[in-house]
C-alpha cells in the first residue's frame, strides 16, 4: 500500500489547475483523494504528478437559485448532507450524501471527484441522472470547444471510469433543479456490506398533480457501467394514481429497460442485480409516495 | 475477606493510553540505522520459479539488498510446525522462509529487498524479475485429494497432510441400529482474521556479542524466541523477543512467520536494524486464514430424540504449508468436543489435513470448536425438524445433566464442571421463547420471516496440562509463570509469561493479586511480553491466560504472604503458627492491633536490617503453574433474525448470550470479551468469506471486498451469565476469550434457516450474504 514515485503541485485557481494539465501531460487532479489514492497504493494507476485542487474556494460551496442548486465540484459529501439549502431545496441530495460509505469518506471525498471518477458503485452518477443535473467544466478552450461548458447527465458519463471530460479540463460545478412543490424524489440503495457503495440503486423523481404522476425521471445504478434510464417504468407510472400497486407493477417493468448484458460478480450476479432493480425502484417509488419508512 | 475487587467492573487500566495514541506498537520502534524491508510475494498460486532477476531492483535509489531463496538456502531452516499431532502420519514438508524453487500460494515470499526507506524498498520490489512457469492451483480441500489433482509437496501424495481418526464407544454400531439418521453437508468457509495492527518485525543483530533482539507482534513471544533459535541457529539465550503492544490477534499472531525470519535474516547479513511491517493487502494474502473445512457430518438418534451417535468425515484445508499449530486445530481442538454439552455415548471424527494453494491456515479465534459446535449443532436443528420436534426440546433431552467435578466423554476427555440447563432455562426465559415463537407463527401469516437460533455449547480452552500437549503432539509447554516483586516502598510488579494484546489482564491480573495481598490496584503494574524481563511462558491464545497465567499470579501471591507471615511473627515477635492475615495485614491472633500491613513487611524485606535468622532478603515470589485439565466454559446462546424474502436481507434483531465461565473477576471484561466474539461470530455467518478463483487467486484481497462487522450492522448485544467454578484451579475460572465466536455463528446460522422453514429452504453455505437466501427461496440454484 505504498504509492510509487509522485511530483506534487499545489493550485490555487482553477485556471492554474487547468494550465497546470497542460504542463504536465502525465498529472491528476486531486480532490479528496478518496478514489485516487487507494488507486495510487494498490498501484494501479501511477500518475507523475499530483495536482492538488483541494484548496481552490472558487470550487467549493453551495448556492441556491430560482430554478437551481450549484454545488462546487469540491463540496464533500458531508458538506452536501449537512446543508441545510439543500435540504430546502432538494432533500433527496442531501439524503444520498448522507448514505456514502462511512463518515471518513464523506468528510473527505467530493461530489466532483466521485462523478469524474465515474465508478459504477457510485451513489451520485444515479442519483444526479434522475435528476437531470447539468456538470459544468472549464477547459484551456481552444478551436474545438470553449473553455467553459455544460454538458447533460446522459452526455457526461461515458462508460467505465469514464466521463465527458476532455484532456487539461476541470470539473467546477454541478447544477441541481431545484424541486417543485409537486415534486417528489427518492434514492434506495442495497449497501456492500464491506465498502458501502451501491450494489444496486435506484433513484426517482416524479411530478404528482391532482393524485396522478404527470412525470416521471428514473435512474438505474449497478446494472452496466453507467446508470440507465429506466424509461418503460417512467411511462408506466404517468397518468397513473399512485398507490402499492401502480407502483409495484410499474417497477417490475425495470427489466425492459436493462437488456444486453449486466454487471455481475461473486457477491452479486447479473440476475441478482437485475431483480434488485425492480425491488430498489420499487423502494424508492414507496418512499417518495409516502408508504414506505426509511 | 472484608473488600474484595475480584468481581468487581473496574475500568481497563491498559486503555487511557491506547485512547490517547501513547501506546507503543512495533511499526512504532525506530533504532539508529535502520533498514526497510518489502518482501516480493509470488502473484501466482502455484509456479516453479525458473529465475529470479535482481539486478534492477539492486541498483535502484536506496536499495542496500537483496536477498532471494538461494541466499536464505541452508542459512534459514525451514519454518517448523510447532504441532504434530501423533499417530496421523503428518506431512511435515519443508516450509522455507523465502521459496526457491516453488511458490504455493498467492503470497509466499520470493525476494526481500532491503532499503534505507520504506518507499524505496517497495519501489525496488517491482523491479525483480521473477520468471515463473504456472502450474494448476487448487483451493478446495476435498478436491485437493481427488486424483489427478496438482500436487503441492513431493512427500505428501494426494496433498494428505494427515489423516487423523479418533473415536469413542462403538459408532458404526449407533448408525447401523439408528431410528433416525440426519446427514448434512457444511463448507466452514476461509476467514481472514483481520487484527486491527498488521504483523510487523524490527530485528536488530550485534555481531560483536552475537545477540537477536527482535520486536514482534506476537501472541507469545516465549514461542517466537524457541522458533527464532530453531530457524535462525542464534542459541537461544542469545536471543530477545519483544512484543510490545500488540494491536489484537485473534490468533493470527500465534504463529510464527516467515517474514519475521526474514527480517532476522536481513540483519544479521547486514548488521543493521532492519523493520518489516506488512501491508493490509499483505495481511490478506500473507498472515494465516481460519477455517476452511468441507465436512460430511452425520448424527444417530431414536424416535424419541435421543441422539446415539455422531461421526464425521472432514477435509480441513492447511493452506500450502503447515502453520505452527496446524494440525492440532481441525483434530484436537475440533474432535474431542464434538459431543458439546450433550450426552453422546459413540462419537467419531474422521480428519483429513490437506495441503491446498491457498495462504497457509491456523489458529483463529475459537479455532476447531467453533466448527466442532457449528456441526452440532446444525445436526440437532436437523433431527429436531425430522422429528417435528422443537429445536430446544430436542436439547433438552440429551444435555448432560449437572456436574460439578469431572465428567467424562465418549471422546476419552473429563469436562470438568457443567450446569447446562441453568443456562439454557435462563436464556430461554429471558427472551420468553414461547412468546417468541407465538410472533414467530403470527408474522408467518403475513409472510414475514422471523427465525430462531437457540444454541447450547461447551467448549475445550485452558490450554492445558502440558503432559496432555506433549500426548497431543504439541511442542511446548502449556504451564504458565508469574514473578512477583515488591519494592521498598510497597509497591509491585508482576512479570508474567503470557503475552496480553487486548484481554485486559493488566487489569485482571493486578486485581487476583490486589485481592490476595491487599495491595492498591494502582500500586501494581503487569510486565509482560519481553523474554528478557519475564518468566518463561507460553503466550496468549486458546483462551489460557486468566485460567492457566491468573492461577499463577495467585500462587506467587501465596507465597509471598506465606513470606510474609513469617517475617511478620518475626517483627511482632509472636509465633509463625500464631500469625493471622487479612486484607493486607498480619496481626497476630487476638490482638488485631498489633499488626504489619504488606507494606511495612515489603520495606523491611527490601532493607533487610532486621530479618529472622536465615531468611533471604526481598519479597519476591516466583509461581509456576500446570493445570491438571482444560477447562469448559459453556452456555446458551439465543438470536432472533428477521429475513426479507424479495431481497434476500438479513437483520439480526437481538441476541443473546448466556455464558458461564466460572467466577468473573471483571464482568465488564468478560461481557467485552463476549461482545466481540459474538460480533466474530456473526462476521462467519452473515458476511465473511475468503473468495478465491479457480486459479487461487485471492478476491476479497481487501477491506473493499472482504465484509466485517461494523457497529451498525448489529442489535445490542445482550450478556447474562452464570458460575459454575472449575473444580480444577483455585480459583475456579474458565476461559472467555472464544466462547461468543464459538457459538454465535452457528446461532445466527440456524436462526436464519428457521426462519426461511416455511419457504422450503434447509441449507445454505456461508456467509449468508443477500444473494444466497434470495437464490435459495426463489429456487434458482
Ligand atoms: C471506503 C470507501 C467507501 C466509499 N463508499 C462510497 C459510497 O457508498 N458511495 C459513493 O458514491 N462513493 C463511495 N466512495 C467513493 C467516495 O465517494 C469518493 O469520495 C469519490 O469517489 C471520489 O471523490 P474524491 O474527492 O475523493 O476524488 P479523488 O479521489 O481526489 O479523485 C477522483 C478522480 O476524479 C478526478 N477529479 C477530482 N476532482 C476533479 C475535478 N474537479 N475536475 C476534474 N477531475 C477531478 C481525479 O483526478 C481522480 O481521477 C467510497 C470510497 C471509499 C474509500
Amino acid at each position: 500500500m505504498y504509492a510509487a514515485e509522485f511530483d506534487y503541485h499545489k493550485a490555487s485557481s482553477v485556471a492554474e489547475a487547468i494550465q497546470m494539465l497542460g504542463q504536465y501531460p502525465d498529472a491528476k487532479l486531486l480532490a479528496g483523494g478518496h478514489s485516487l489514492l487507494p488507486m495510487l497504493k494498490m498501484r494501479l494507476a501511477n500518475p507523475t504528478a499530483l495536482i492538488d485542487i483541494g484548496g481552490i474556494s472558487e470550487l467549493k460551496g453551495i448556492t441556491v437559485n430560482d430554478g437551481t442548486v450549484t454545488i462546487g465540484a469540491l463540496t464533500t459529501h458531508q458538506e452536501i448532507a449537512a446543508s441545510q439549502d439543500i435540504q430546502n431545496a432538494c432533500m433527496v441530495v442531501a439524503e444520498a450524501a448522507e448514505g456514502i460509505g462511512d463518515p471518513q469518506v464523506r468528510n473527505r471525498g467530493t461530489i466532483g471527484g466521485n462523478v469524474v471518477h465515474s465508478d459504477p458503485a457510485s451513489d451520485w452518477p444515479t442519483v444526479l441522472t434522475a435528476l437531470n443535473a447539468r456538470f459544468v467544466i472549464q477547459g484551456p478552450g481552444g478551436i474545438t470547444h470553449r473553455a467553459t461548458r455544460t454538458v447533460n447527465a446522459s452526455d457526461f458519463f461515458k462508460g467505465l471510469f469514464e466521463t465527458d471530460l476532455k484532456e487539461n479540463e476541470v470539473l467546477t460545478a454541478i447544477e441541481v433543479p431545484r424541486l417543485n412543490s409537486n415534486q417528489l424524489a427518492e434514492y434506495a440503495k442495497m449497501a456492500h456490506p464491506a465498502s458501502f457503495y451501491a450494489v444496486v440503486g435506484a433513484s426517482v423523481v416524479i411530478t404528482v398533480e391532482n393524485d396522478r404522476c404527470t412525470a416521471a425521471s428514473i435512474a438505474v445504478g449497478g446494472m452496466v457501467p453507467n446508470p440507465i434510464r429506466a424509461s418503460s417504468v417512467e411511462s408506466a407510472l404517468v397518468g397513473q394514481q399512485l398507490n402499492a400497486e401502480s407502483v409495484r407493477a410499474a417497477a417490475d417493468l425495470v427489466a425492459n429497460d436493462l437488456s444486453g448484458s449486466l454487471m455481475g460478480d461473486f457477491y452479486a450476479s447479473a440476475d441478482y442485480r437485475k431483480a434488485m432493480a425492480a425491488v430498489e425502484t420499487r423502494h424508492a417509488l414507496m418512499h417518495a409516495i409516502g408508504l414506505a419508512h426509511h | 475477606m472484608t473488600s474484595r475487587i475480584f468481581g468487581s467492573g473496574i475500568r481497563r487500566r491498559e486503555d487511557p493510553r491506547l485512547i490517547t495514541g501513547q501506546a507503543t506498537y512495533t511499526d512504532d520502534i525506530k533504532l539508529q540505522h535502520m533498514a526497510y524491508a518489502a518482501i516480493k510475494r509470488s502473484p501466482h498460486a502455484h509456479a516453479r520459479i525458473r529465475s529470479v532477476d535482481t539486478s534492477a531492483a539492486l541498483s535502484a535509489p536506496g536499495v542496500v539488498a537483496v536477498y532471494t531463496g538461494a541466499d536464505t538456502d541452508g542459512v534459514l531452516n525451514p519454518i517448523p510446525c510447532a504441532w504434530v499431532v501423533p499417530d496421523s502420519d503428518v506431512k511435515t514438508v519443508p516450509h522455507p522462509a523465502i521459496a526457491k524453487d516453488v511458490v504455493r500460494y498467492v503470497g509466499d515470499a520470493v525476494a526481500v529487498v532491503v532499503a534505507e526507506s520504506r518507499y524505496q524498498a517497495e519501489d525496488a520490489i517491482d523491479l525483480i524479475n521473477v520468471d515463473y512457469e504456472t502450474l494448476p492451483a487448487v483451493v478446495n480441500p476435498e478436491a485437493a485429494m481427488q486424483d489427478g489433482a496438482p500436487q503441492l509437496h513431493e512427500d505428501a501424495p494426494n496433498n494428505q497432510a494427515f489423516h487423523w481418526v479418533a473415536s469413542g464407544g462403538d459408532t458404526d454400531a449407533a448408525f447401523s441400529s439408528a431410528e433416525v439418521v440426519v446427514r448434512e453437508t457444511i463448507i466452514q468457509q476461509k476467514l481472514i482474521p483481520n487484527a486491527i495492527e498488521p504483523r510487523s518485525a524490527v530485528a536488530t543483530w550485534l555481531s560483536a556479542t552475537g545477540e537477536l533482539t527482535l520486536w514482534s507482534s506476537s501472541q507469545n513471544p516465549h514461542i517466537c524466541r524457541f522458533v527464532t533459535f530453531l530457524v535462525t541457529g542464534v542459541p537461544e539465550h542469545k536471543i530477545r523477543v519483544i512484543a510490545p503492544e500488540v494491536g489484537g490477534g485473534f490468533g493470527s499472531k500465534t504463529p510464527i512467520y516467515a517474514d519475521e525470519m526474514i527480517a532476522c535474516f536481513c540483519s544479521m547479513r547486514l548488521g543493521r536494524p532492519v523493520k518489516w511491517t506488512e501491508t493490509r493487502s499483505e495481511n490478506y494474502q500473507a498472515t494465516i486464514h481460519g477455517r476452511d473445512h468441507v465436512e460430511y457430518v452425520e448424527l444417530a438418534a431414536t424416535r424419541e430424540g435421543k441422539i446415539t451417535g455422531l461421526r464425521t468425515k472432514v477435509y480441513a484445508a492447511m493452506g500450502a504449508y503447515l502453520s505452527t499449530a496446524a494440525t492440532g486445530i481441525p483434530t484436537i481442538l475440533h474432535g474431542l468436543i464434538y459431543a458439546g454439552t450433550y450426552d453422546i455415548p459413540n462419537v467419531k471424527a474422521d480428519i483429513y489435513g490437506v495441503f491446498t494453494t491457498t495462504t497457509p491456515v491456523d489458529l483463529y479465534r475459537g479455532a476447531g470448536r467453533p466448527e466442532a459446535t457449528f456441526l452440532l449443532e446444525r445436526l440437532v436443528n436437523l433431527l429436531a425438524d425430522e422429528l417435528g420436534l422443537d429445536p430446544v426440546e430436542v436439547r433438552r433431552r440429551n444435555l448432560i445433566p449437572k456436574f460439578e467435578d469431572g465428567h467424562d466423554v465418549a471422546m476419552g476427555i473429563t469436562y470438568d464442571s457443567g450446569d447446562y440447563e441453568l443456562t439454557l432455562d435462563m436464556a430461554l426465559e429471558h427472551v420468553n421463547y414461547q412468546q417468541l415463537r407465538e410472533e414467530q407463527a403470527r408474522l408467518r401469516e403475513s409472510n414475514q420471516y422471523m427465525g430462531i437460533g437457540v444454541t447450547c455449547y461447551c467448549e475445550i480452552c485452558g490450554l492445558g496440562p502440558s503432559q496432555v500437549a506433549h500426548a497431543v503432539g504439541f511442542g511446548a509447554g502449556l504451564w504458565e509463570s508469574a514473578t512477583i516483586r515488591f519494592h521498598p516502598t510497597g509497591t509491585v510488579n508482576i512479570f508474567v509469561g503470557t503475552s496480553p494484546h487486548g484481554q485486559g489482564e493488566e487489569t485482571t491480573f493486578a486485581q487476583i493479586l490486589s485481592d490476595e495481598l491487599g495491595v492498591a490496584v494502582d500500586d501494581i503494574e503487569v510486565i509482560h511480553g519481553d523474554t528478557d524481563t519475564t518468566p518463561q511462558g507460553w503466550g496468549t491464545y486458546g483462551s489460557r491466560t486468566t485460567a492457566v497465567g491468573g492461577v499463577a499470579v495467585a500462587l506467587a501471591a501465596r507465597k509471598i504472604r506465606d513470606k510474609g507471615k513469617a517475617l511478620a511473627a518475626h517483627l511482632l515477635e509472636a509465633a509463625e503458627a500464631d500469625i493471622e492475615y487479612e486484607d493486607g495485614k498480619f496481626f497476630v491472633r487476638g490482638s488485631p492491633d498489633q499488626s504489619k500491613t504488606i507494606q511495612d513487611i515489603a520495606l523491611m524485606a527490601n532493607l533487610a536490617y532486621d530479618m529472622p535468622e536465615g531468611m533471604e532478603p526481598g519479597l519476591e515470589a516466583s509461581a509456576f503453574y500446570d493445570p491438571p485439565n482444560f477447562t469448559y466454559p459453556f452456555g446458551t446462546h439465543v438470536a432472533v433474525v428477521m429475513v426479507d424474502p424479495e431481497n434476500g436481507h438479513i437483520e439480526l434483531r437481538s441476541y443473546l448470550a448466556v455464558d458461564d465461565c466460572g467466577p468473573q473477576i471483571n464482568p465488564v471484561i468478560v461481557a467485552g470479551q463476549v461482545h466481540g466474539g459474538v460480533v466474530q461470530g456473526a462476521g462467519q455467518a452473515l458476511w465473511e468469506g475468503a473468495v478465491y478463483d479457480d486459479n487461487g487467486q485471492l478476491l476479497t484481497g481487501s477491506m473493499m471486498d472482504y465484509a466485517l462487522p461494523r457497529a451498525h450492522m448489529l442489535p445490542d448485544i445482550e450478556t447474562l451469565s452464570t458460575v459454575t467454578p472449575s473444580p480444577h484451579n483455585p480459583l475456579g475460572v474458565k476461559g472467555i476469550g472464544e466462547t461468543g465466536t464459538i457459538a454465535s455463528t452457528i446461532t445466527i446460522y440456524n436462526a436464519v434457516l428457521d426462519a426461511l422453514k416455511p419457504l422450503g429452504v434447509t441449507h445454505l453455505d456461508m456467509p449468508l450474504t443477500s444473494e444466497k437466501v434470495w437464490r435459495a427461496i426463489h429456487q434458482r440454484g
